[in-house]
C-alpha cells in the first residue's frame, strides 16, 4: 500500500527524522492559513498530494503552466495557488495520461538547500534481507542514475535483526562527501530510515530529495513511502492511512473481497485461481490473438461471494466481451467454485459468453454443478482450447 | 529415488485448523503418505483426523513420533515463528505453505536459519509431492503420475498446469517442487536444480519461473556454467504483464525495468534452455526435447 507524502511525514516524526515544518489542507483557505502558521522561511512549498512521483516535472490538465511542487516567494500567494491545485488533474510520468486529481495540499516552510542527495530503504531480494542505498545525485530519477552512472550509488545490506550499524551509516554519509556536524546528522538519519522501514514492515523508504540546508541541517526534503501490504495487520494505524481516492471503485470492489486485481487494456475477461496461472493466461490469450481485459486472481478461499464479487468486477468493464474461467483447483474445490459461477451468473444475468476450463480437487463435482445448471457455458478441457475458444468468443483480437 | 521426500518420510502437520486438517487428510489418503503427528498451541493431547496425536510445541513432536519433515498451515502473522520453531527442532525438512507472511518476518527467518541444518521449502507455495509416494502439501493428487520429470516452479496452480500436461503426456514426474511465489523464500531454482541432477530418477526438468527478481537468470547462469546434464524446459509466466503492477504474488513485479519475462528467457535460451512462449507447449516441447537427445523418460 502506497501513503502520501503529508502520512510518510508523520512517520518520519515518530522515528525523529528531522523534517521541514508543514501541514496538510484540503481547502484553499485551510492552505492560507497552515502557511500563515508556519514559521518564518525563505520560500514557502506547496506540494500536490497524490500517490505518484514526478510531480514536480508534472502538468495539471486543467492548469498547463503550473506543476505539481510550487515554490513561492509570497507566502499570501498560498491559498490562490492551493485553489488551482485542488480538484485539478496532475498528469505526472508515473500517472500515466489520465493524471490523477488532487484532494490534498502539503504546505511547507522551504529552505535554504545547500546540496541535494538521494537515500532509500528497500527489499534487495538477493542478499535476502533489506538494503539502503545512497547517492549523491539527489532530486534526480534514481533509475536513470542507476543505469548511467551506477558507481554514484552506495549500498549498504542491513541485518533486520539489528537494523543499520552506526559505521554503516558514517560510510554512506562519508560516501555522501560529507564531513563534520552534517556527517554525523546524516549517519543519525539513515539509522532512523533504516529504523522506520523494519518497525513500519515497509516494502520502501525513499527520500529524494535528502539536503544539506544553508544551515548545515541534513533533513528529508520530501517522503516515501510503501507497505508490505502483508504486514498491514499488525499495523492498524498505518492500515487507517488508506486513502480511497487512490483507488478505482473495482479495485476497492477487490480489496474488499480479498481479491487481486488489475484492470488492463483488452476485452477478455479472466478469472483464474492462483498469480502465476492467472499471468499464463494472459499470456495465452496474447499468443491467440486476443487482449486480456484484467488480472484476477480470486485465490484459494474462493467462496460463493468473492466469485460473485469478481464477476461483478469483470463484467463493470464495458469493454469485456467475453469472460474465461480458468481454474485448476488445489486448496480451492472446484465444486465450491462452480457453484459459485452459477449463483454469479444467476444474479448478474451475465451477457457475454462464458469460457470454462476446470481442473483439479473434486473436477468431477463441479463439472456436473456447471452441466445441470443450465446455464450457457462453453467447455474447454485445456489451456489452449479455453484460450482459442475465449478469443473467438470475443470476436478476435481487441 | 526422487529429491526431498519419499515414502519413507515422516510427515507433521502444524497448524491443525480447517484448512491445515482438511490438506493434511487429503494428504494422507495418497498413497504412502505417514502423517505421525500435529503441533496446535493448546491442543496438545487431543487426536485429529481419528488417530493422529496433537503436540502443543514441536519439540514434544520430535520427542514422541520423530517427524522428518514438517508442513506449515500456521496463519501469517505466525508462520514466521512457525518455520524457526521447526528449524529450532532440527526438522530436516519444512515447507511452508502459509501465504501473506510479511516480507521482513522472512528476511529474520533467513537469518535464523543461519547454520542450522534445515531445508526450507516456501512460503506460499503448493508444497512438494513425490507421486506414488507422499504428498506434502495442497496440490491435488490424481493429476500425478509417477515418473522421471522433475518439477520445479514459482507458482502452485501453473505447476499443476505443467504436471497435467506431462501426466496427460503420457509421462509422469519424479518429484514436484514449489519453491513459492514470495520475494524471500528458502529454497530456490538453483538449489532444486542441484537436488535433480544428482536424482538418478530425474530425467529431464521442467522450470515454471515468472516475472519480477532474477531467480531465473541465476538458475540460467548455474545451467550455463555447470554445463547442466540434464534436458532444462522453461515456462515464464508475465509476458503480458505490465510494468510497476504487482501481479498478485508479492514477488512478482517488473520494477526499474528489471524481472521481464524477455529477459529471463533470453538468459534461459543463452544457458541451452528449451523456452516454452506458450503455457500449453510445456508437455509437447519436453517430448520434442527428449527425442532430439535420445533420452527415454
Amino acid at each position: 500500500m502506497n501513503i502520501h507524502e503529508y502520512q510518510a511525514k508523520e512517520i518520519f516524526r515518530r522515528f525523529g527524522i528531522p523534517t521541514l515544518p508543514g501541514r496538510v489542507a484540503t481547502t484553499a483557505e485551510e492552505a492560507q492559513a497552515v502557511a500563515n502558521d508556519l514559521p518564518a522561511s525563505p520560500v514557502t512549498v506547496l506540494k500536490a498530494q497524490i500517490h505518484a512521483g514526478g510531480r514536480g516535472k508534472g502538468r495539471f490538465k486543467e492548469h498547463p503552466d503550473l506543476g505539481g511542487v510550487k515554490v513561492l516567494a509570497e507566502r499570501s500567494l498560498v491559498g490562490s495557488t492551493a485553489d488551482l491545485m485542488l480538484s485539478s488533474t496532475l498528469v505526472t510520468k508515473q500517472t500515466g495520461p489520465e493524471g490523477k486529481v488532487v484532494h490534498q495540499v502539503y504546505v511547507e516552510a522551504g529552505c535554504a538547500i545547500a546540496k541535494e542527495f538521494y537515500a532509500a530503504v528497500t527489499l534487495d531480494r538477493r542478499a535476502q534481507a533489506p538494503a539502503i542505498m545512497v547517492s549523491p545525485e539527489g532530486g534526480m530519477d534514481i533509475e536513470e542514475v542507476a543505469e548511467k552512472t551506477p558507481e554514484l550509488i552506495f549500498t549498504e545490506v542491513v541485518d533486520p535483526r539489528y537494523g543499520l550499524h552506526g559505521f554503516q551509516a558514517r560510510r554512506l554519509a562519508k560516501a555522501l562527501g560529507l564531513r563534520g556536524k552534517p556527517l554525523k546528522a546524516a549517519a543519525d538519519l539513515l539509522v532512523k530510515l533504516v529504523r522506520c522501514f523494519l518497525e513500519s514492515d515497509a516494502s520502501l523508504v525513499e527520500v529524494n530529495p535528502l539536503v544539506l540546508t544553508e544551515e548545515d541541517e541534513v533533513l528529508a526534503l520530501d517522503a516515501k513511502i510503501g507497505l508490505d501490504d502483508n504486514g498491514l495487520p499488525r499495523h492498524p494505524d498505518l492500515a487507517a492511512y488508506r486513502d480511497p481516492n487512490e483507488m478505482t471503485s473495482e479495485e476497492q470492489k477487490a480489496k474488499e473481497h480479498d481479491l487481486s486485481y488489475i484492470s488492463l487494456s483488452g476485452n477478455v475477461g479472466c478469472m483464474v485461481n492462483g498469480a502465476g496461472l492467472a499471468m499464463a493466461t494472459m499470456d495465452m490469450i496474447k499468443h491467440c490473438g486476443g487482449e486480456p481485459a484484467n488480472f484476477l486472481d480470486v485465490g484459494g478461499g474462493a467462496t460463493e461471494e468473492r466469485i460473485t464479487a469478481a464477476f461483478q468486477i469483470i463484467v463493470s468493464d464495458p469493454d469485456v466481451k467475453a469472460i474465461l474461467v480458468n481454474v485448476f483447483g488445489g486448496i480451492l474445490l472446484c465444486d465450491k467454485l462452480a457453484a459459485g459461477i452459477v449463483s454469479a451468473c444467476r444474479s448478474l444475468d451475465l451477457k457475454v459468453p462464458l469460457v470454462v476450463r476446470l481442473e483439479g480437487t473434486n473436477v468431477e463435482e463441479g463439472r456436473r454443478i456447471l452441466e445441470e445448471s443450465g446455464l450457457e457455458i462453453q467447455f474447454a478441457p485445456s489451456l489452449k482450447e479455453a484460450a482459442e475458444r475465449v478469443v473467438a468468443a470475443a470476436g478476435g483480437a481487441a | 529415488m526422487s529429491v526431498l521426500i519419499d515414502k519413507n518420510t515422516r510427515l507433521l502437520l502444524q497448524g491443525a485448523g480447517r484448512a491445515g486438517q482438511l490438506h493434511a487428510k487429503n494428504s494422507r489418503a495418497y498413497c504412502d503418505t505417514q502423517l505421525v503427528g500435529a503441533v496446535h498451541p493448546g491442543k496438545g493431547g487431543q487426536t485429529i483426523l481419528g488417530d493422529v496425536p496433537v503436540f502443543d510445541t514441536v519439540a514434544e513432536a520430535v520427542e514422541a513420533v520423530a517427524p522428518t519433515a514438517s508442513m506449515i498451515f500456521v496463519p501469517a502473522l505466525g508462520a514466521a515463528d512457525a518455520i524457526m520453531e521447526a528449524v529450532a527442532a532440527d526438522i530436516p525438512l519444512v515447507a511452508c505453505i502459509t501465504e501473506g507472511i510479511p516480507a521482513l518476518d522472512m528476511a529474520r527467518v533467513v537469518r535464523f536459519m543461519e547454520g542450522r541444518r534445515t531445508r526450507l521449502i516456501g512460503p506460499n507455495c503448493p508444497g512438494i509431492i513425490t507421486p506414488g509416494e507422499i504428498k506434502m502439501g495442497i496440490m491435488p493428487g490424481y493429476i500425478h503420475r509417477k515418473g522421471s520429470v522433475g518439477i520445479v516452479s514459482r507458482s502452485g496452480t501453473l505447476t499443476y498446469e505443467a504436471v497435467w500436461q506431462v501426466t496427460n503426456a503420457g509421462l509422469g514426474q519424479s518429484t514436484c517442487i514449489g519453491i513459492g511465489g514470495d520475494p524471500i523464500n528458502g529454497t530456490n531454482f538453483v538449489d532444486c536444480l542441484e537436488l535433480f541432477r544428482q536424482d538418478e530418477q530425474t530425467k529431464a526438468v521442467i522450470m515454471i519461473g515468472e516475472i519480477g527478481g532474477s531467480a531465473e537468470e541465476e538458475a540460467a547462469a548455474y545451467i550455463k556454467e555447470t554445463e547442466y546434464p540434464k534436458p532444462v524446459v522453461s515456462f515464464i509466466a508475465g509476458q503480458t504483464a505490465p510494468k510497476g503492477k504487482r501481479m498478485g504474488h508479492a514477488g512478482a513485479i517488473i520494477a526499474g525495468g528489471k524481472g521481464t519475462a524477455a529477459a529471463k528467457m533470453a538468459a534461459l535460451r543463452d544457458a541451452g534452455v528449451a523456452v516454452v512462449e506458450k503455457p500449453s507447449d510445456m508437455a509437447e516441447t519436453l517430448l520434442r526435447v527428449l527425442e532430439e537427445r535420445g533420452i527415454q523418460a
